[in-house]
C-alpha cells in the first residue's frame, strides 16, 4: 500500500525539476486537448450535433498546409489557402449533410459527422497519401530551439514551439471569447445555443451560422493541426487526439468553454503524471489511452452535467 | 398481387398476435431460411464463406447485440468492440483451461463474462445519459483494449501477445482452428445466430423488450409508471454484453483464427454501430440488412474496378472504399434516417395495394 500511495509523492518532491518538466509536457498537450474539445464545444452548443469529426479535421487541415507547401507555395499562402479550402469543407458539410438532416435525432446527426470523418479520411488518403510528413514549421517563422532553465539545480527543457503553441492557444482563445460576447455574429452563436426556435424567430439564419461555426472550428482544426504536427509530424495517426478531447469534454461539461479549456489542461497533466509516477512503475505503461476516460468517468458519477456543463433539469 | 393480405382473417387476440400475422412473411422467411441451411452451403465457395456468409452473421448478431442496448433501450454505446474482446478471451480462457470442454458450451459460457463486465459498465448509465453515456462507454472500450495487452494471462504468456485458436474436435469433426473447414464452422455459426435471432426476437416482444421501449422513449415517465429503470438499464447492458461476448467469440473462434488486441479497436465498434444504425435501431431484421450492406459493399467495391478493367493499385481502391463507405452512410442517413428495416416497411406497405394504390 505504502508503495502506490506514499513512495510516488516522493520521488516528485525528490525530483522537483522532473515534475515540473511532466507538468510542462501535460499542459502543452493539454492546451492541444483543450483546442479540439473546443472546437467540439462550439458546434455542439450552436447546432447539438456532436461532432465526430473535429479529430479528422485537425488531420485533414493540418494535411492540405503541408500539401499546398510541398506545391511549391510560400508557406503563409498556403496557410490562407487552408483556410478557404477549410471554408469550402464548412460549407459544403452544411449544404450536403447538416441541412437534409435537420431535426433528426442527435444520434443520427452523430454517425453522419462519422461517416464525414470516414469520407475525409479515404479523400485525405487519396489526394495527399498516408505517409508521414513533417510540418513546415521554420518555415511559419514558429522557432524551434528550446529554453534550458536550472531550477533547484536540476534541469528543465521548455521547447520554444511548444511555448508558442501555448502562446498562439490563449490568442485564439481570448480572440474567440472576444468574438462571441461582443460582436453581432457571436451573439447570434450564442442565442441559437440557448434556443433554436426562439433564435429563429428573431430572424437569426441558422444556414449562415451553421457554416460559421464549422468554419470557425476548422480554424482551431488548422491551429491545432500545425501545433501538434509540429512536435509528432503530419499523419492520420493524429486522428486519435481527437478521442482524447471525449473525456475533456465529459470533464467540462459539453457546453462549456471555460469547461473545455480547464478539462483539457487537466486532463493533460493529470495523464502525464498518473502515467509516469504509478502507470510505468506499477502498470506495464501506456495508460494514457484510457486514464482521461476512467477519470472522466469517475467525476461523472458525481457530476452527471461534467464539472462545468448545465444543470441538466428533466421534466416529463 | 402478390403481396395481398386480403382473405387473411384473425379471429383471436392471440392469431393477432403471432410472430408472422401476414403469410407471405412467413414463406418469406422459409425461403431465406432454405437459402441460409441448403442453396448457399451447396453452392458457395470457400472465399464467398470466408468473405461473405460468415461476417455477415456474425457481423449480424454483433449488432443486434447492440441494437438491443442502443436501439431497445436507448443507451448508446461506443463499446461494443471491448465486449466482444471479452467474450473472445473469455472463450480461449475456458477452452484452454477446460481442454475437454465442448466448443459450443465454451463459446455460450464465454457470453457471461461480457455480460458481468457489461454490467459492470453499465452501472453509470443510472446517473449519465445521452451522449456522457456514450463518451463513458468509450472507457470501457479504451481500458479493456488495453489489459487485453497488459494482462499476460489473459493471452497464456504467448510471446506474440496474440491469441491463436487450438484445433477442436466435436463429434470427429474438426469445428474450430486451422483444420477446420468453412462449411462446418458457417453451420455451427448459422445455429447460434440463428437460436439468438429467435431468442431476441420474442425477447424484444415481451415484458422485458417493452420495458425498455419505455425506458428508451422517456425514463422519467417510464419509472412515474412503475418501471424500475436500474433493473431495466441494467437487464438491457446484461442480455446486450452477453450476445455481443458470443458474437466476439464466434468472431475469432470460427472466422479469423487468431486475434490481438487491437483487434478490438474503436474502429469495430464504429462498424458494429453503422450495421446496427444503417440496418435500423429498433428492429432485428435491419441487422442482417445492415450487416449484408456493411460487409458485402467493399468485397464488391473491390471486385468492380478489375472486373471494369480500370488498372487501379490496391492503395488506391482501399481509400476509396473508405470514402465511398462513408459517403453511402451519409446517403442512407439522409434518405431514411430509420434504416433498411424502415425501407422494407415501405416497400411493404406499397406492395399490399399494388397495383391499385387508392
Amino acid at each position: 500500500m505504502y508503495k502506490y500511495t506514499i513512495e510516488p509523492f516522493q520521488e516528485m518532491f525528490a525530483a522537483p525539476d522532473f515534475l515540473l518538466q511532466v507538468l510542462w509536457e501535460g499542459l502543452v498537450s493539454g492546451i492541444l486537448y483543450a483546442l479540439i474539445a473546443l472546437g467540439f464545444v462550439l458546434i455542439f452548443r450552436s447546432s447539438r450535433i456532436f461532432n465526430f469529426a473535429q479529430g479528422i479535421m485537425v488531420v485533414f487541415a493540418a494535411l492540405t498546409l503541408v500539401g499546398l507547401h510541398a506545391m511549391g507555395v510560400p508557406a503563409w499562402i498556403s496557410v490562407g489557402l487552408t483556410l478557404v479550402v477549410m471554408l469550402i469543407l464548412a460549407i459544403s458539410i452544411e449544404r450536403v449533410v447538416l441541412r437534409p438532416l435537420v431535426g433528426q435525432p442527435d444520434i443520427i446527426l452523430f454517425m453522419a459527422t462519422i461517416g464525414i470523418t470516414l469520407f475525409l479520411i479515404g479523400f485525405g488518403e487519396i489526394i495527399f497519401g498516408g505517409e508521414n510528413k513533417v510540418m513546415i514549421t521554420e518555415e511559419l517563422g514558429i522557432p524551434t530551439d528550446s529554453f534550458v532553465l536550472e531550477p533547484w539545480g536540476g534541469l528543465l527543457i521548455l521547447e520554444q514551439k511548444d511555448i508558442t503553441a501555448v502562446a498562439v492557444a490563449a490568442l485564439l482563445v481570448a480572440g474567440l471569447l472576444l468574438f462571441l460576447n461582443k460582436t453581432r455574429m457571436g451573439r447570434a452563436i450564442r442565442a441559437l445555443g440557448d434556443d433554436h426556435q426562439a433564435a429563429l424567430s428573431v430572424g437569426i439564419s441558422l444556414q449562415t451560422i451553421w457554416v460559421l461555426v464549422w468554419f470557425i472550428a476548422g480554424i482551431i482544426a488548422l491551429v491545432t493541426g500545425i501545433a501538434w504536427g509540429a512536435r509528432a509530424g503530419v499523419s492520420f495517426a493524429l486522428e486519435v487526439i481527437a478521442y482524447k478531447a471525449l473525456p475533456v469534454l465529459m470533464l467540462g461539461g459539453l457546453e462549456s468553454i471555460t469547461g473545455a479549456i480547464i478539462g483539457g489542461l487537466m486532463i493533460g497533466m493529470l495523464e502525464k503524471l498518473f502515467e509516469i509516477y504509478w502507470g510505468q512503475p506499477f502498470l506495464g505503461g501506456n495508460t494514457e489511452t484510457w486514464f482521461a476516460f476512467v477519470l472522466a468517468l469517475i467525476v461523472l458519477l458525481f457530476r452527471p452535467q461534467g464539472l462545468f456543463g448545465e444543470r441538466i433539469i428533466e421534466r416529463v | 398481387m402478390f403481396y395481398r393480405t386480403a382473405g387473411q382473417f384473425k379471429t383471436s387476440y392471440k392469431a393477432d398476435q403471432a410472430l408472422f400475422p401476414v403469410r407471405q412473411d412467413a414463406i418469406l422467411l422459409m425461403v431465406i431460411l432454405a437459402f441460409a441451411w441448403v442453396v448457399f452451403p451447396l453452392t458457395a465457395s470457400e472465399f464467398t464463406f470466408q468473405t461473405l456468409l460468415i461476417p455477415v452473421l456474425i457481423y449480424a448478431l454483433a449488432a443486434m447485440g447492440l441494437n438491443i442496448l442502443t436501439g431497445f433501450a436507448g443507451q448508446l454505446s461506443l463499446g461494443t468492440a471491448a465486449f466482444m474482446g471479452v467474450g473472445a478471451y473469455a472463450c480461449y480462457k475456458l477452452i484452454t483451461i477446460f481442454p475437454w470442454m465442448n466448443p459450443i458450451v465454451a463459446i455460450m459460457l464465454s457470453g457471461i463474462f461480457s455480460a458481468g463486465i457489461g454490467v459492470a459498465f453499465g452501472i453509470p448509465s443510472l446517473r449519465i445519459k445521452g451522449f456522457y453515456l456514450a463518451i463513458a462507454t468509450l472507457a470501457a472500450q479504451f481500458f479493456l483494449v488495453w489489459l487485453f495487452e497488459k494482462w499476460a494471462w489473459l493471452y497464456n504468456y504467448n510471446a506474440s501477445g496474440a491469441i491463436q485458436v487450438p484445433n477442436i474436435e466435436m463429434a470427429g469433426v474438426w469445428i474450430s482452428g486451422p483444420q477446420a473447414s468453412s462449411i462446418t464452422q458457417y453451420y455451427v455459426v448459422l445455429a447460434v445466430v440463428t437460436i439468438m435471432t429467435i431468442l431476441c426476437i420474442n425477447l424484444t416482444r415481451g415484458t422485458l423488450g417493452r420495458t425498455w421501449k419505455a425506458t428508451r422513449d422517456m425514463d422519467i415517465a417510464a419509472e412515474l409508471i412503475g418501471i424500475n429503470l436500474m433493473k431495466s438499464k441494467l437487464t438491457a447492458f446484461a442480455i446486450s454484453s452477453y450476445i455481443v461476448g458470443v458474437s466476439g467469440a464466434l468472431f475469432v473462434f470460427m472466422w479469423r483464427g487468431a486475434a490481438e488486441p487491437n483487434l478490438f479497436d474503436i474502429q469495430l465498434s464504429f462498424r458494429v454501430l453503422f450495421i446496427a444504425i444503417i440496418g435500423g435501431l429498433g428492429s432485428i431484421m435491419g441487422n442482417y440488412l445492415g450487416a449484408i450492406l456493411i460487409v458485402g459493399l467493399p468485397v464488391v467495391l473491390n471486385i468492380v474496378p478489375s472486373a471494369l478493367g480500370i488498372p487501379i493499385s490496391s492503395a488506391t481502391v482501399e481509400h476509396l472504399n473508405i470514402m465511398i463507405v462513408g459517403a453511402l452512410i451519409i446517403f442512407f442517413l439522409i434518405i431514411e434516417p430509420h434504416g433498411l428495416n424502415q425501407l422494407w416497411r415501405l416497400i411493404r406497405e406499397k406492395l399490399t395495394i399494388w397495383p391499385f394504390p387508392h
